[in-house]
C-alpha cells in the first residue's frame, strides 16, 4: 500500500497566504500568530512523526472570543482549520496542510474554578490532563480519564480523541466525564453546552462532539467531573508462561464479578522493553505479565486480592508480586505509562489502538504476532486488557520506506482483524489520517455516509479539520 | 399541530427487514410514524400525531449475552424484565439502575430496552456510574432513508467516527428507528448498606449528601426526601454497594463522617433496596394523577435554594436524587403546569434544564415539554433532524416543535 494521502491543496488558498495572515494579524497580537518557516516547523506534525506538513499559519489564540473571530475569518475566508491540543495525536489527528491555518489551544491554559461541592473543575480546554487532578489531588480529589500521554496531551485533545486510559475500565473514558463545554462553531458561533449538571438538555450534542476529532468545532472551555480519590490503590504483578493463559485469567476476574480499577497487559517484548527503562521490577522470566490495581481501605485491599490471586492461581499465575510501597507503586507504573516512550528508545514503532471483545484476547494476540512475523518485523504487545483496547506496537526503521510501508501494512491486517472478530478500529487514539482508509472496514457505505451528514450539519463546507477520519473519496457535504 | 381524525393504522415488524420495509413504505407514502417499544412511556414528550403507529413488540431476542464480557445485545422490542431476569441469573445488571414509570404515568405495558435508550433513562446509580446513554455502546437503527445504520459495536472502548449511538439515546425516537441495542453491564453488588439521617433541613440534607458523596466510599445512590414524601420525618438516604465485608466497613466509616449532620441510622438491606425503588420509579408522585411532574437537572449545590425560591412562589411538592442533582417536583396541573415561573427560577440558579414528565396531552402539547434551546442549539438539533429524517417520518414533534 502507498502511503497515507493527503486531499489535493486549495492553491487558491495559498496564493492568498499572505493576505490571509494580514487578516489573522488584524485579529491578534503577533506573538499568537506564527508565520516564519522556522516556528512553523513546530507545528507540521503530532506523534506520528512520520507524516509531516507544513501549515499556513499558526494562530494560538488567548480566549474563546478571540478564538471566535480567528474561526469566523477562516470561515469568511474559506481556509481550512486544524485545531491542535499538545499534538500528541498517534493517529495523525493535528497534522495540517499547506491551505491550512493550525488553531492551538495552547494559551487557554488556565483553570477556571474548583468546586468539590458539586465535583467539577471549569477549565480552559489547553490544560493538560494531569495538571486538574494536579489541581485537586491535595484535597483528594482526581480527574478519572488518564492517557499515558496525560503530563502533554490537553483537554481540548482529550475531548476530540474522547481519550481513555489505564483506569476507565472502572471510571469510564473522556465521555463519561465531561458535564459540559463552550465550543466555538465553524461560523465563530459560541455555545454552551451542557454545564455544570448531569445530563444535558435536548439531544446529546455533547455525545456527538466528544470524539469527533475536531471535526464539529473547536471545544475552548470544559466542565469535568472529579472524584474523590480512593483511600488506596495497590498494584500487584501477574507473571504467566503464556499469553493465552493471562488472558484467561482476566477474562475469569471480570466473570466473577470483580472489576479491578486498572487490568493491564504486557507480553514478552513489552516487559523487556519497559523494565529496561524503568527498572519496575518486572518479571523477565514470564511470557506475559497483567498489571492488576485494586483500590479502597487496606482491608478491602486485602479481600479483592485475595479473591484476584486465588483466580490467577488456577490459571497458573508463575509470579505474584504485590506493591510494597509508594515508591513501587510509582515505579509499576512508570514502566507502564512509558511504554510507548520506552520503546522509542528501542526503534521507531507505530501503534494500533484497536479493541476486540475481551473473549478474543488471546486469538488476537497469537495472530498479530503472525501477522506481524509475515511481515519480518517485530511487535511489543501492551495494553488494556480489561476493556480489550490492544496497543501493539509494531517497530520498524523509520528511515527504510521498505520497513515503513510493510509496518503499516502489518498495522492495517491486525485492524481487519481486530474488527473481523467483533472489534473496532481505535479503542481511544481516534482515526486522525491513520485509520482513515480503514473506515470502510468497519462501516457501511450507508453507516459512513450517515456520519457525514451529521458532519455536515456542523461543517457543511468541510474546513475543519478535512483531512481526518472519513476516506477522501466519496465524501457528503449535507 | 394538525389533528388527523383517522384512526392511526398500525405496524408490527419482526424483523431488520420488516422494519426497513415499514419505513421505506411511509417514506414513498408520505406518511408518519410513531415509535411504540413497551408503551410504557408513550406519554412522556409532545404528543406526537402520526398516521401510523410503529410498534417494535414482535422485533425482539436478546441476540449477544457473554457474562464474562460484560456485555448484552438485544432487539428494541425486547423487554427490560426478561433481560434484567437473565442478567440476575449471572448476578449481573444494567448498571444505571432503569427506572420504571408505570405508576407514575399510570400507564400499561412492559419496559423495552429500546424505550429505554429512547428516553435515557437512568436511576439512582446515575450518580456513581452514569446514565444510560454511558453504557449504551452500539446500536444499530434505521434512519429516514430507509437506510440500516450501525454506530458503536460490542466493545467498551471505541472511538471510531461520530458517536451516533450517544445522539439516539434521549432522542426519544426522533432520528430514526432503533432496532437493536448493545449495553455493557456490571456486576451486581453482593450486598447493599443504607444509611439515613432524619429531620434534615433541604439544604442541610444537600449539604450531607455531596460530603458524603466526596468521600472515598463511592456511595452509589444518593437522596433526599422532605417531610411528607415517604412518612413524616425529612430522611435522607446514602446507599452503598460492594464485597460484604466492604459494605460493612463503609457504613461504619461514613457513619463517622455524617456525625456533624447528625446521627446516621442503617436501614435493614430489605427495607433499604424498596425505598430505593420507590425512588427510582418516583412513587411518591404517582398519586393524585391530576398534579403535573417535573423532572429538573441542576448543580446540587444550587437544588435546595431553587427548590426553596419555587415554594415561595407555588405549591408544589418535591424530591432530590443523585446527591441533589435531580429534583422531582409535583406542581398544580394549572393549563401551564407551573412551567413560565419554574423555568424563570432555574435560569436564577445556574446551568440546568426542567423536563415535564407527566401531564395531560393538552398540556403536553402546549407548554414545552423539553427545555427551550437557544437559537444555534435549535439550528444544530434541526441539522441533526433533518440529516437523520430528512422528511420527518418519525415522532413529529415529540420533543419540539419541527423535531
Amino acid at each position: 500500500m502507498s502511503e497515507i494521502a493527503f486531499p489535493a491543496l486549495d492553491m487558491s488558498i495559498i496564493g492568498r497566504r499572505d493576505q490571509i495572515i494580514q487578516g489573522l494579524a488584524e485579529l491578534v497580537p503577533p506573538e499568537c500568530l506564527i508565520t516564519s518557516e522556522d516556528e512553523r516547523r513546530a507545528f507540521e506534525t503530532d506523534a506520528l512523526t512520520a507524516y509531516r506538513r507544513m501549515p499556513l499559519a499558526v494562530v494560538l489564540p488567548r480566549s474563546t472570543e478571540e478564538l471566535s473571530l480567528v474561526m469566523a475569518y477562516c470561515h469568511q475566508q474559506g481556509v481550512k482549520i486544524v485545531p491542535r491540543g499538545a499534538g500528541t495525536s498517534l493517529a495523525g489527528g493535528a497534522i495540517p496542510q499547506e491551505d491550512a491555518v493550525v488553531i492551538g489551544v495552547s494559551k487557554l491554559n488556565r483553570i477556571l474554578e474548583v468546586d468539590y461541592g458539586d465535583r467539577i473543575v471549569r477549565v480552559q480546554a489547553g490544560v493538560t490532563n494531569l495538571s486538574i487532578t494536579d489541581a485537586v489531588m491535595a484535597d483528594g480529589f482526581f480527574y478519572a480519564p488518564d492517557p499515558s500521554s496525560q503530563l502533554a496531551c490537553t483537554i481540548a485533545g482529550n475531548i476530540g480523541m474522547n481519550s481513555g486510559g489505564a483506569h476507565c475500565l472502572k471510571y469510564g473514558v473522556t465521555t463519561n466525564n465531561i458535564l459540559g463545554v463552550r465550543m466555538v462553531l465553524i461560523d465563530g458561533t459560541i455555545v454552551d453546552i451542557g454545564g455544570r449538571h448531569l445530563d444535558a438538555a435536548g439531544l446529546d450534542l455533547l455525545g456527538v462532539i466528544v470524539g469527533s476529532e475536531g471535526q464539529l468545532g473547536m471545544v475552548t472551555e470544559a466542565t469535568v467531573r472529579i472524584l474523590r480519590s480512593a483511600e488506596g490503590a495497590r498494584p500487584v504483578l501477574f507473571g504467566f508462561d503464556t499469553s493465552e493463559q493471562a488472558g484467561a485469567a482476566v477474562a475469569a476476574v471480570l466473570g466473577a464479578g470483580i472489576i479491578p480499577v486498572a487490568i493491564e497487559f504486557m507480553d514478552k517484548e513489552a516487559i523487556v522493553i519497559c523494565e529496561a527503562f524503568a527498572k519496575a521490577g518486572y518479571p523477565l522470566d514470564v511470557g506475559a505479565m497483567l498489571i492488576v490495581e485494586v483500590e479502597g481501605s487496606e482491608l478491602e485491599i486485602e479481600a479483592q486480592l485475595s479473591l484476584i490471586v486465588d483466580i490467577a492461581r488456577q490459571h497458573g499465575v508463575k509470579v505474584v508480586k504485590e506493591s510494597k510501597s509508594a515508591m513501587e507503586t510509582a515505579a509499576i507504573w512508570k514502566g507502564r505509562k512509558s511504554a510507548f516512550g520506552a520503546t522509542g528508545r528501542v526503534a521507531d514503532y507505530i501503534c494500533m489502538d484497536g479493541t476486540v471483545p475481551t473473549g478474543q484476547l488471546s486469538y488476537v494476540l497469537k495472530r498479530t504476532s503472525e501477522i506481524v512475523d509475515s511481515y519480518g518485523l517485530r511487535v511489543a504487545n501492551v495494553f488494556h486488557a480489561g476493556d480489550g483496547n490492544m496497543h501493539p506496537l509494531i517497530l520498524y526503521n523509520v528511515n527504510d520506506p521498505a520497513e515503513q510501508a510493510k509496518a503499516e501494512e502489518a498495522g492495517n491486517d491486525i485492524l481487519r482483524l481486530c474488527v473481523e472478530v467483533g472489534g473496532c478500529l481505535t479503542g481511544e487514539h481516534g482515526v486522525g489520517i491513520e485509520k482513515r482508509d480503514l473506515m470502510n472496514v468497519q462501516f457501511t457505505k450507508s453507516d459512513l455516509d450517515q456520519q457525514m451528514r451529521v458532519r455536515a450539519v456542523f461543517d457543511p463546507l468541510w474546513l475543519l479539520n478535512p483531512a481526518k477520519v472519513f476516506p477522501l473519496e466519496g465524501r457528503i457535504a449535507a | 399541530m394538525n389533528m388527523d381524525v383517522r384512526p392511526a393504522s398500525l405496524e408490527t415488524p419482526a424483523t431488520e427487514a420488516d422494519l426497513i420495509a415499514c419505513v421505506l413504505a411511509a417514506r414513498a407514502s408520505n406518511n408518519t410514524l410513531e415509535i411504540i417499544g413497551g408503551g410504557s412511556r408513550i406519554d412522556l414528550g409532545r404528543p406526537v400525531q402520526a398516521k401510523t403507529k410503529l410498534s417494535l413488540k414482535a422485533l425482539t431476542g436478546i441476540t449477544l449475552y457473554e457474562p464474562s464480557e460484560m456485555v448484552l445485545s438485544a432487539r428494541a422490542g425486547t423487554s427490560l424484565a426478561e433481560i434484567e431476569k437473565l442478567l440476575s441469573e449471572h448476578r449481573q445488571m444494567l448498571p444505571f439502575e432503569p427506572a420504571d414509570y408505570r405508576k407514575l404515568l399510570g400507564s400499561q405495558g412492559e419496559p423495552s430496552i429500546g424505550g429505554l435508550v429512547a428516553g435515557n433513562i437512568s436511576g439512582p446509580r446515575r450518580i456513581q456510574v452514569g446514565a444510560a446513554r454511558d453504557h449504551c455502546i452500539g446500536v444499530r437503527f434505521v434512519n429516514g432513508r430507509g437506510e440500516l445504520i450501525k454506530s458503536g459495536g460490542r466493545v467498551m472502548k471505541n472511538v471510531t467516527g461520530l458517536d451516533l449511538v450517544k445522539l439516539q439515546c434521549g432522542a426519544h425516537g426522533t432520528l430514526g428507528v432503533v432496532s437493536e441495542v448493545t449495553f455493557k453491564l456490571l456486576p451486581r453488588p453482593q450486598a447493599t448498606g443504607t444509611l439515613v439521617l432524619e429531620d434534615l433541613s433541604d439544604a442541610a440534607a444537600i449539604a450531607a449528601l455531596s460530603s458524603a458523596l466526596g468521600t472515598p466510599f463511592e456511595v452509589s445512590a444518593a437522596a433526599h426526601l422532605p417531610a411528607g414524601i415517604a412518612g413524616p420525618s425529612a430522611l435522607t438516604l446514602l446507599r452503598l454497594e460492594n464485597l460484604p465485608v466492604s459494605v460493612e466497613y463503609r457504613l461504619n466509616a461514613l457513619s463517622k463522617h455524617l456525625e456533624v449532620f447528625g446521627k446516621a441510622r442503617r436501614l435493614d438491606e430489605g427495607e433499604g433496596l424498596a425505598l430505593w425503588q420507590r425512588i427510582r420509579d418516583v412513587e411518591f408522585f404517582s398519586e393524585p394523577k391530576e398534579r403535573a411532574v417535573w423532572r429538573v437537572s441542576l448543580a446540587p449545590s444550587q437544588a435546595a435554594g431553587f427548590v426553596k425560591a419555587l415554594r415561595a412562589q407555588m405549591d408544589v411538592a418535591c424530591f432530590y436524587d443523585w446527591g441533589g442533582g435531580l429534583v422531582w417536583l409535583s406542581t398544580p396541573s394549572d393549563a401551564e403546569c407551573g412551567a413560565g415561573l419554574l423555568r424563570a427560577t432555574l435560569s436564577q440558579f445556574g446551568s440546568g434544564h426542567a423536563t415535564l414528565v407527566r401531564a395531560s396531552a393538552e398540556q403536553r402539547a402546549h407548554v414545552p415539554v423539553f427545555e427551550p434551546l437557544s437559537a444555534p442549539l435549535m439550528k444544530i438539533t434541526q441539522g441533526l433532524k433533518a440529516s437523520l429524517d430528512p422528511q420527518g417520518l418519525f415522532n413529529p414533534e415529540r420533543m419540539y416543535a419541527g423535531i
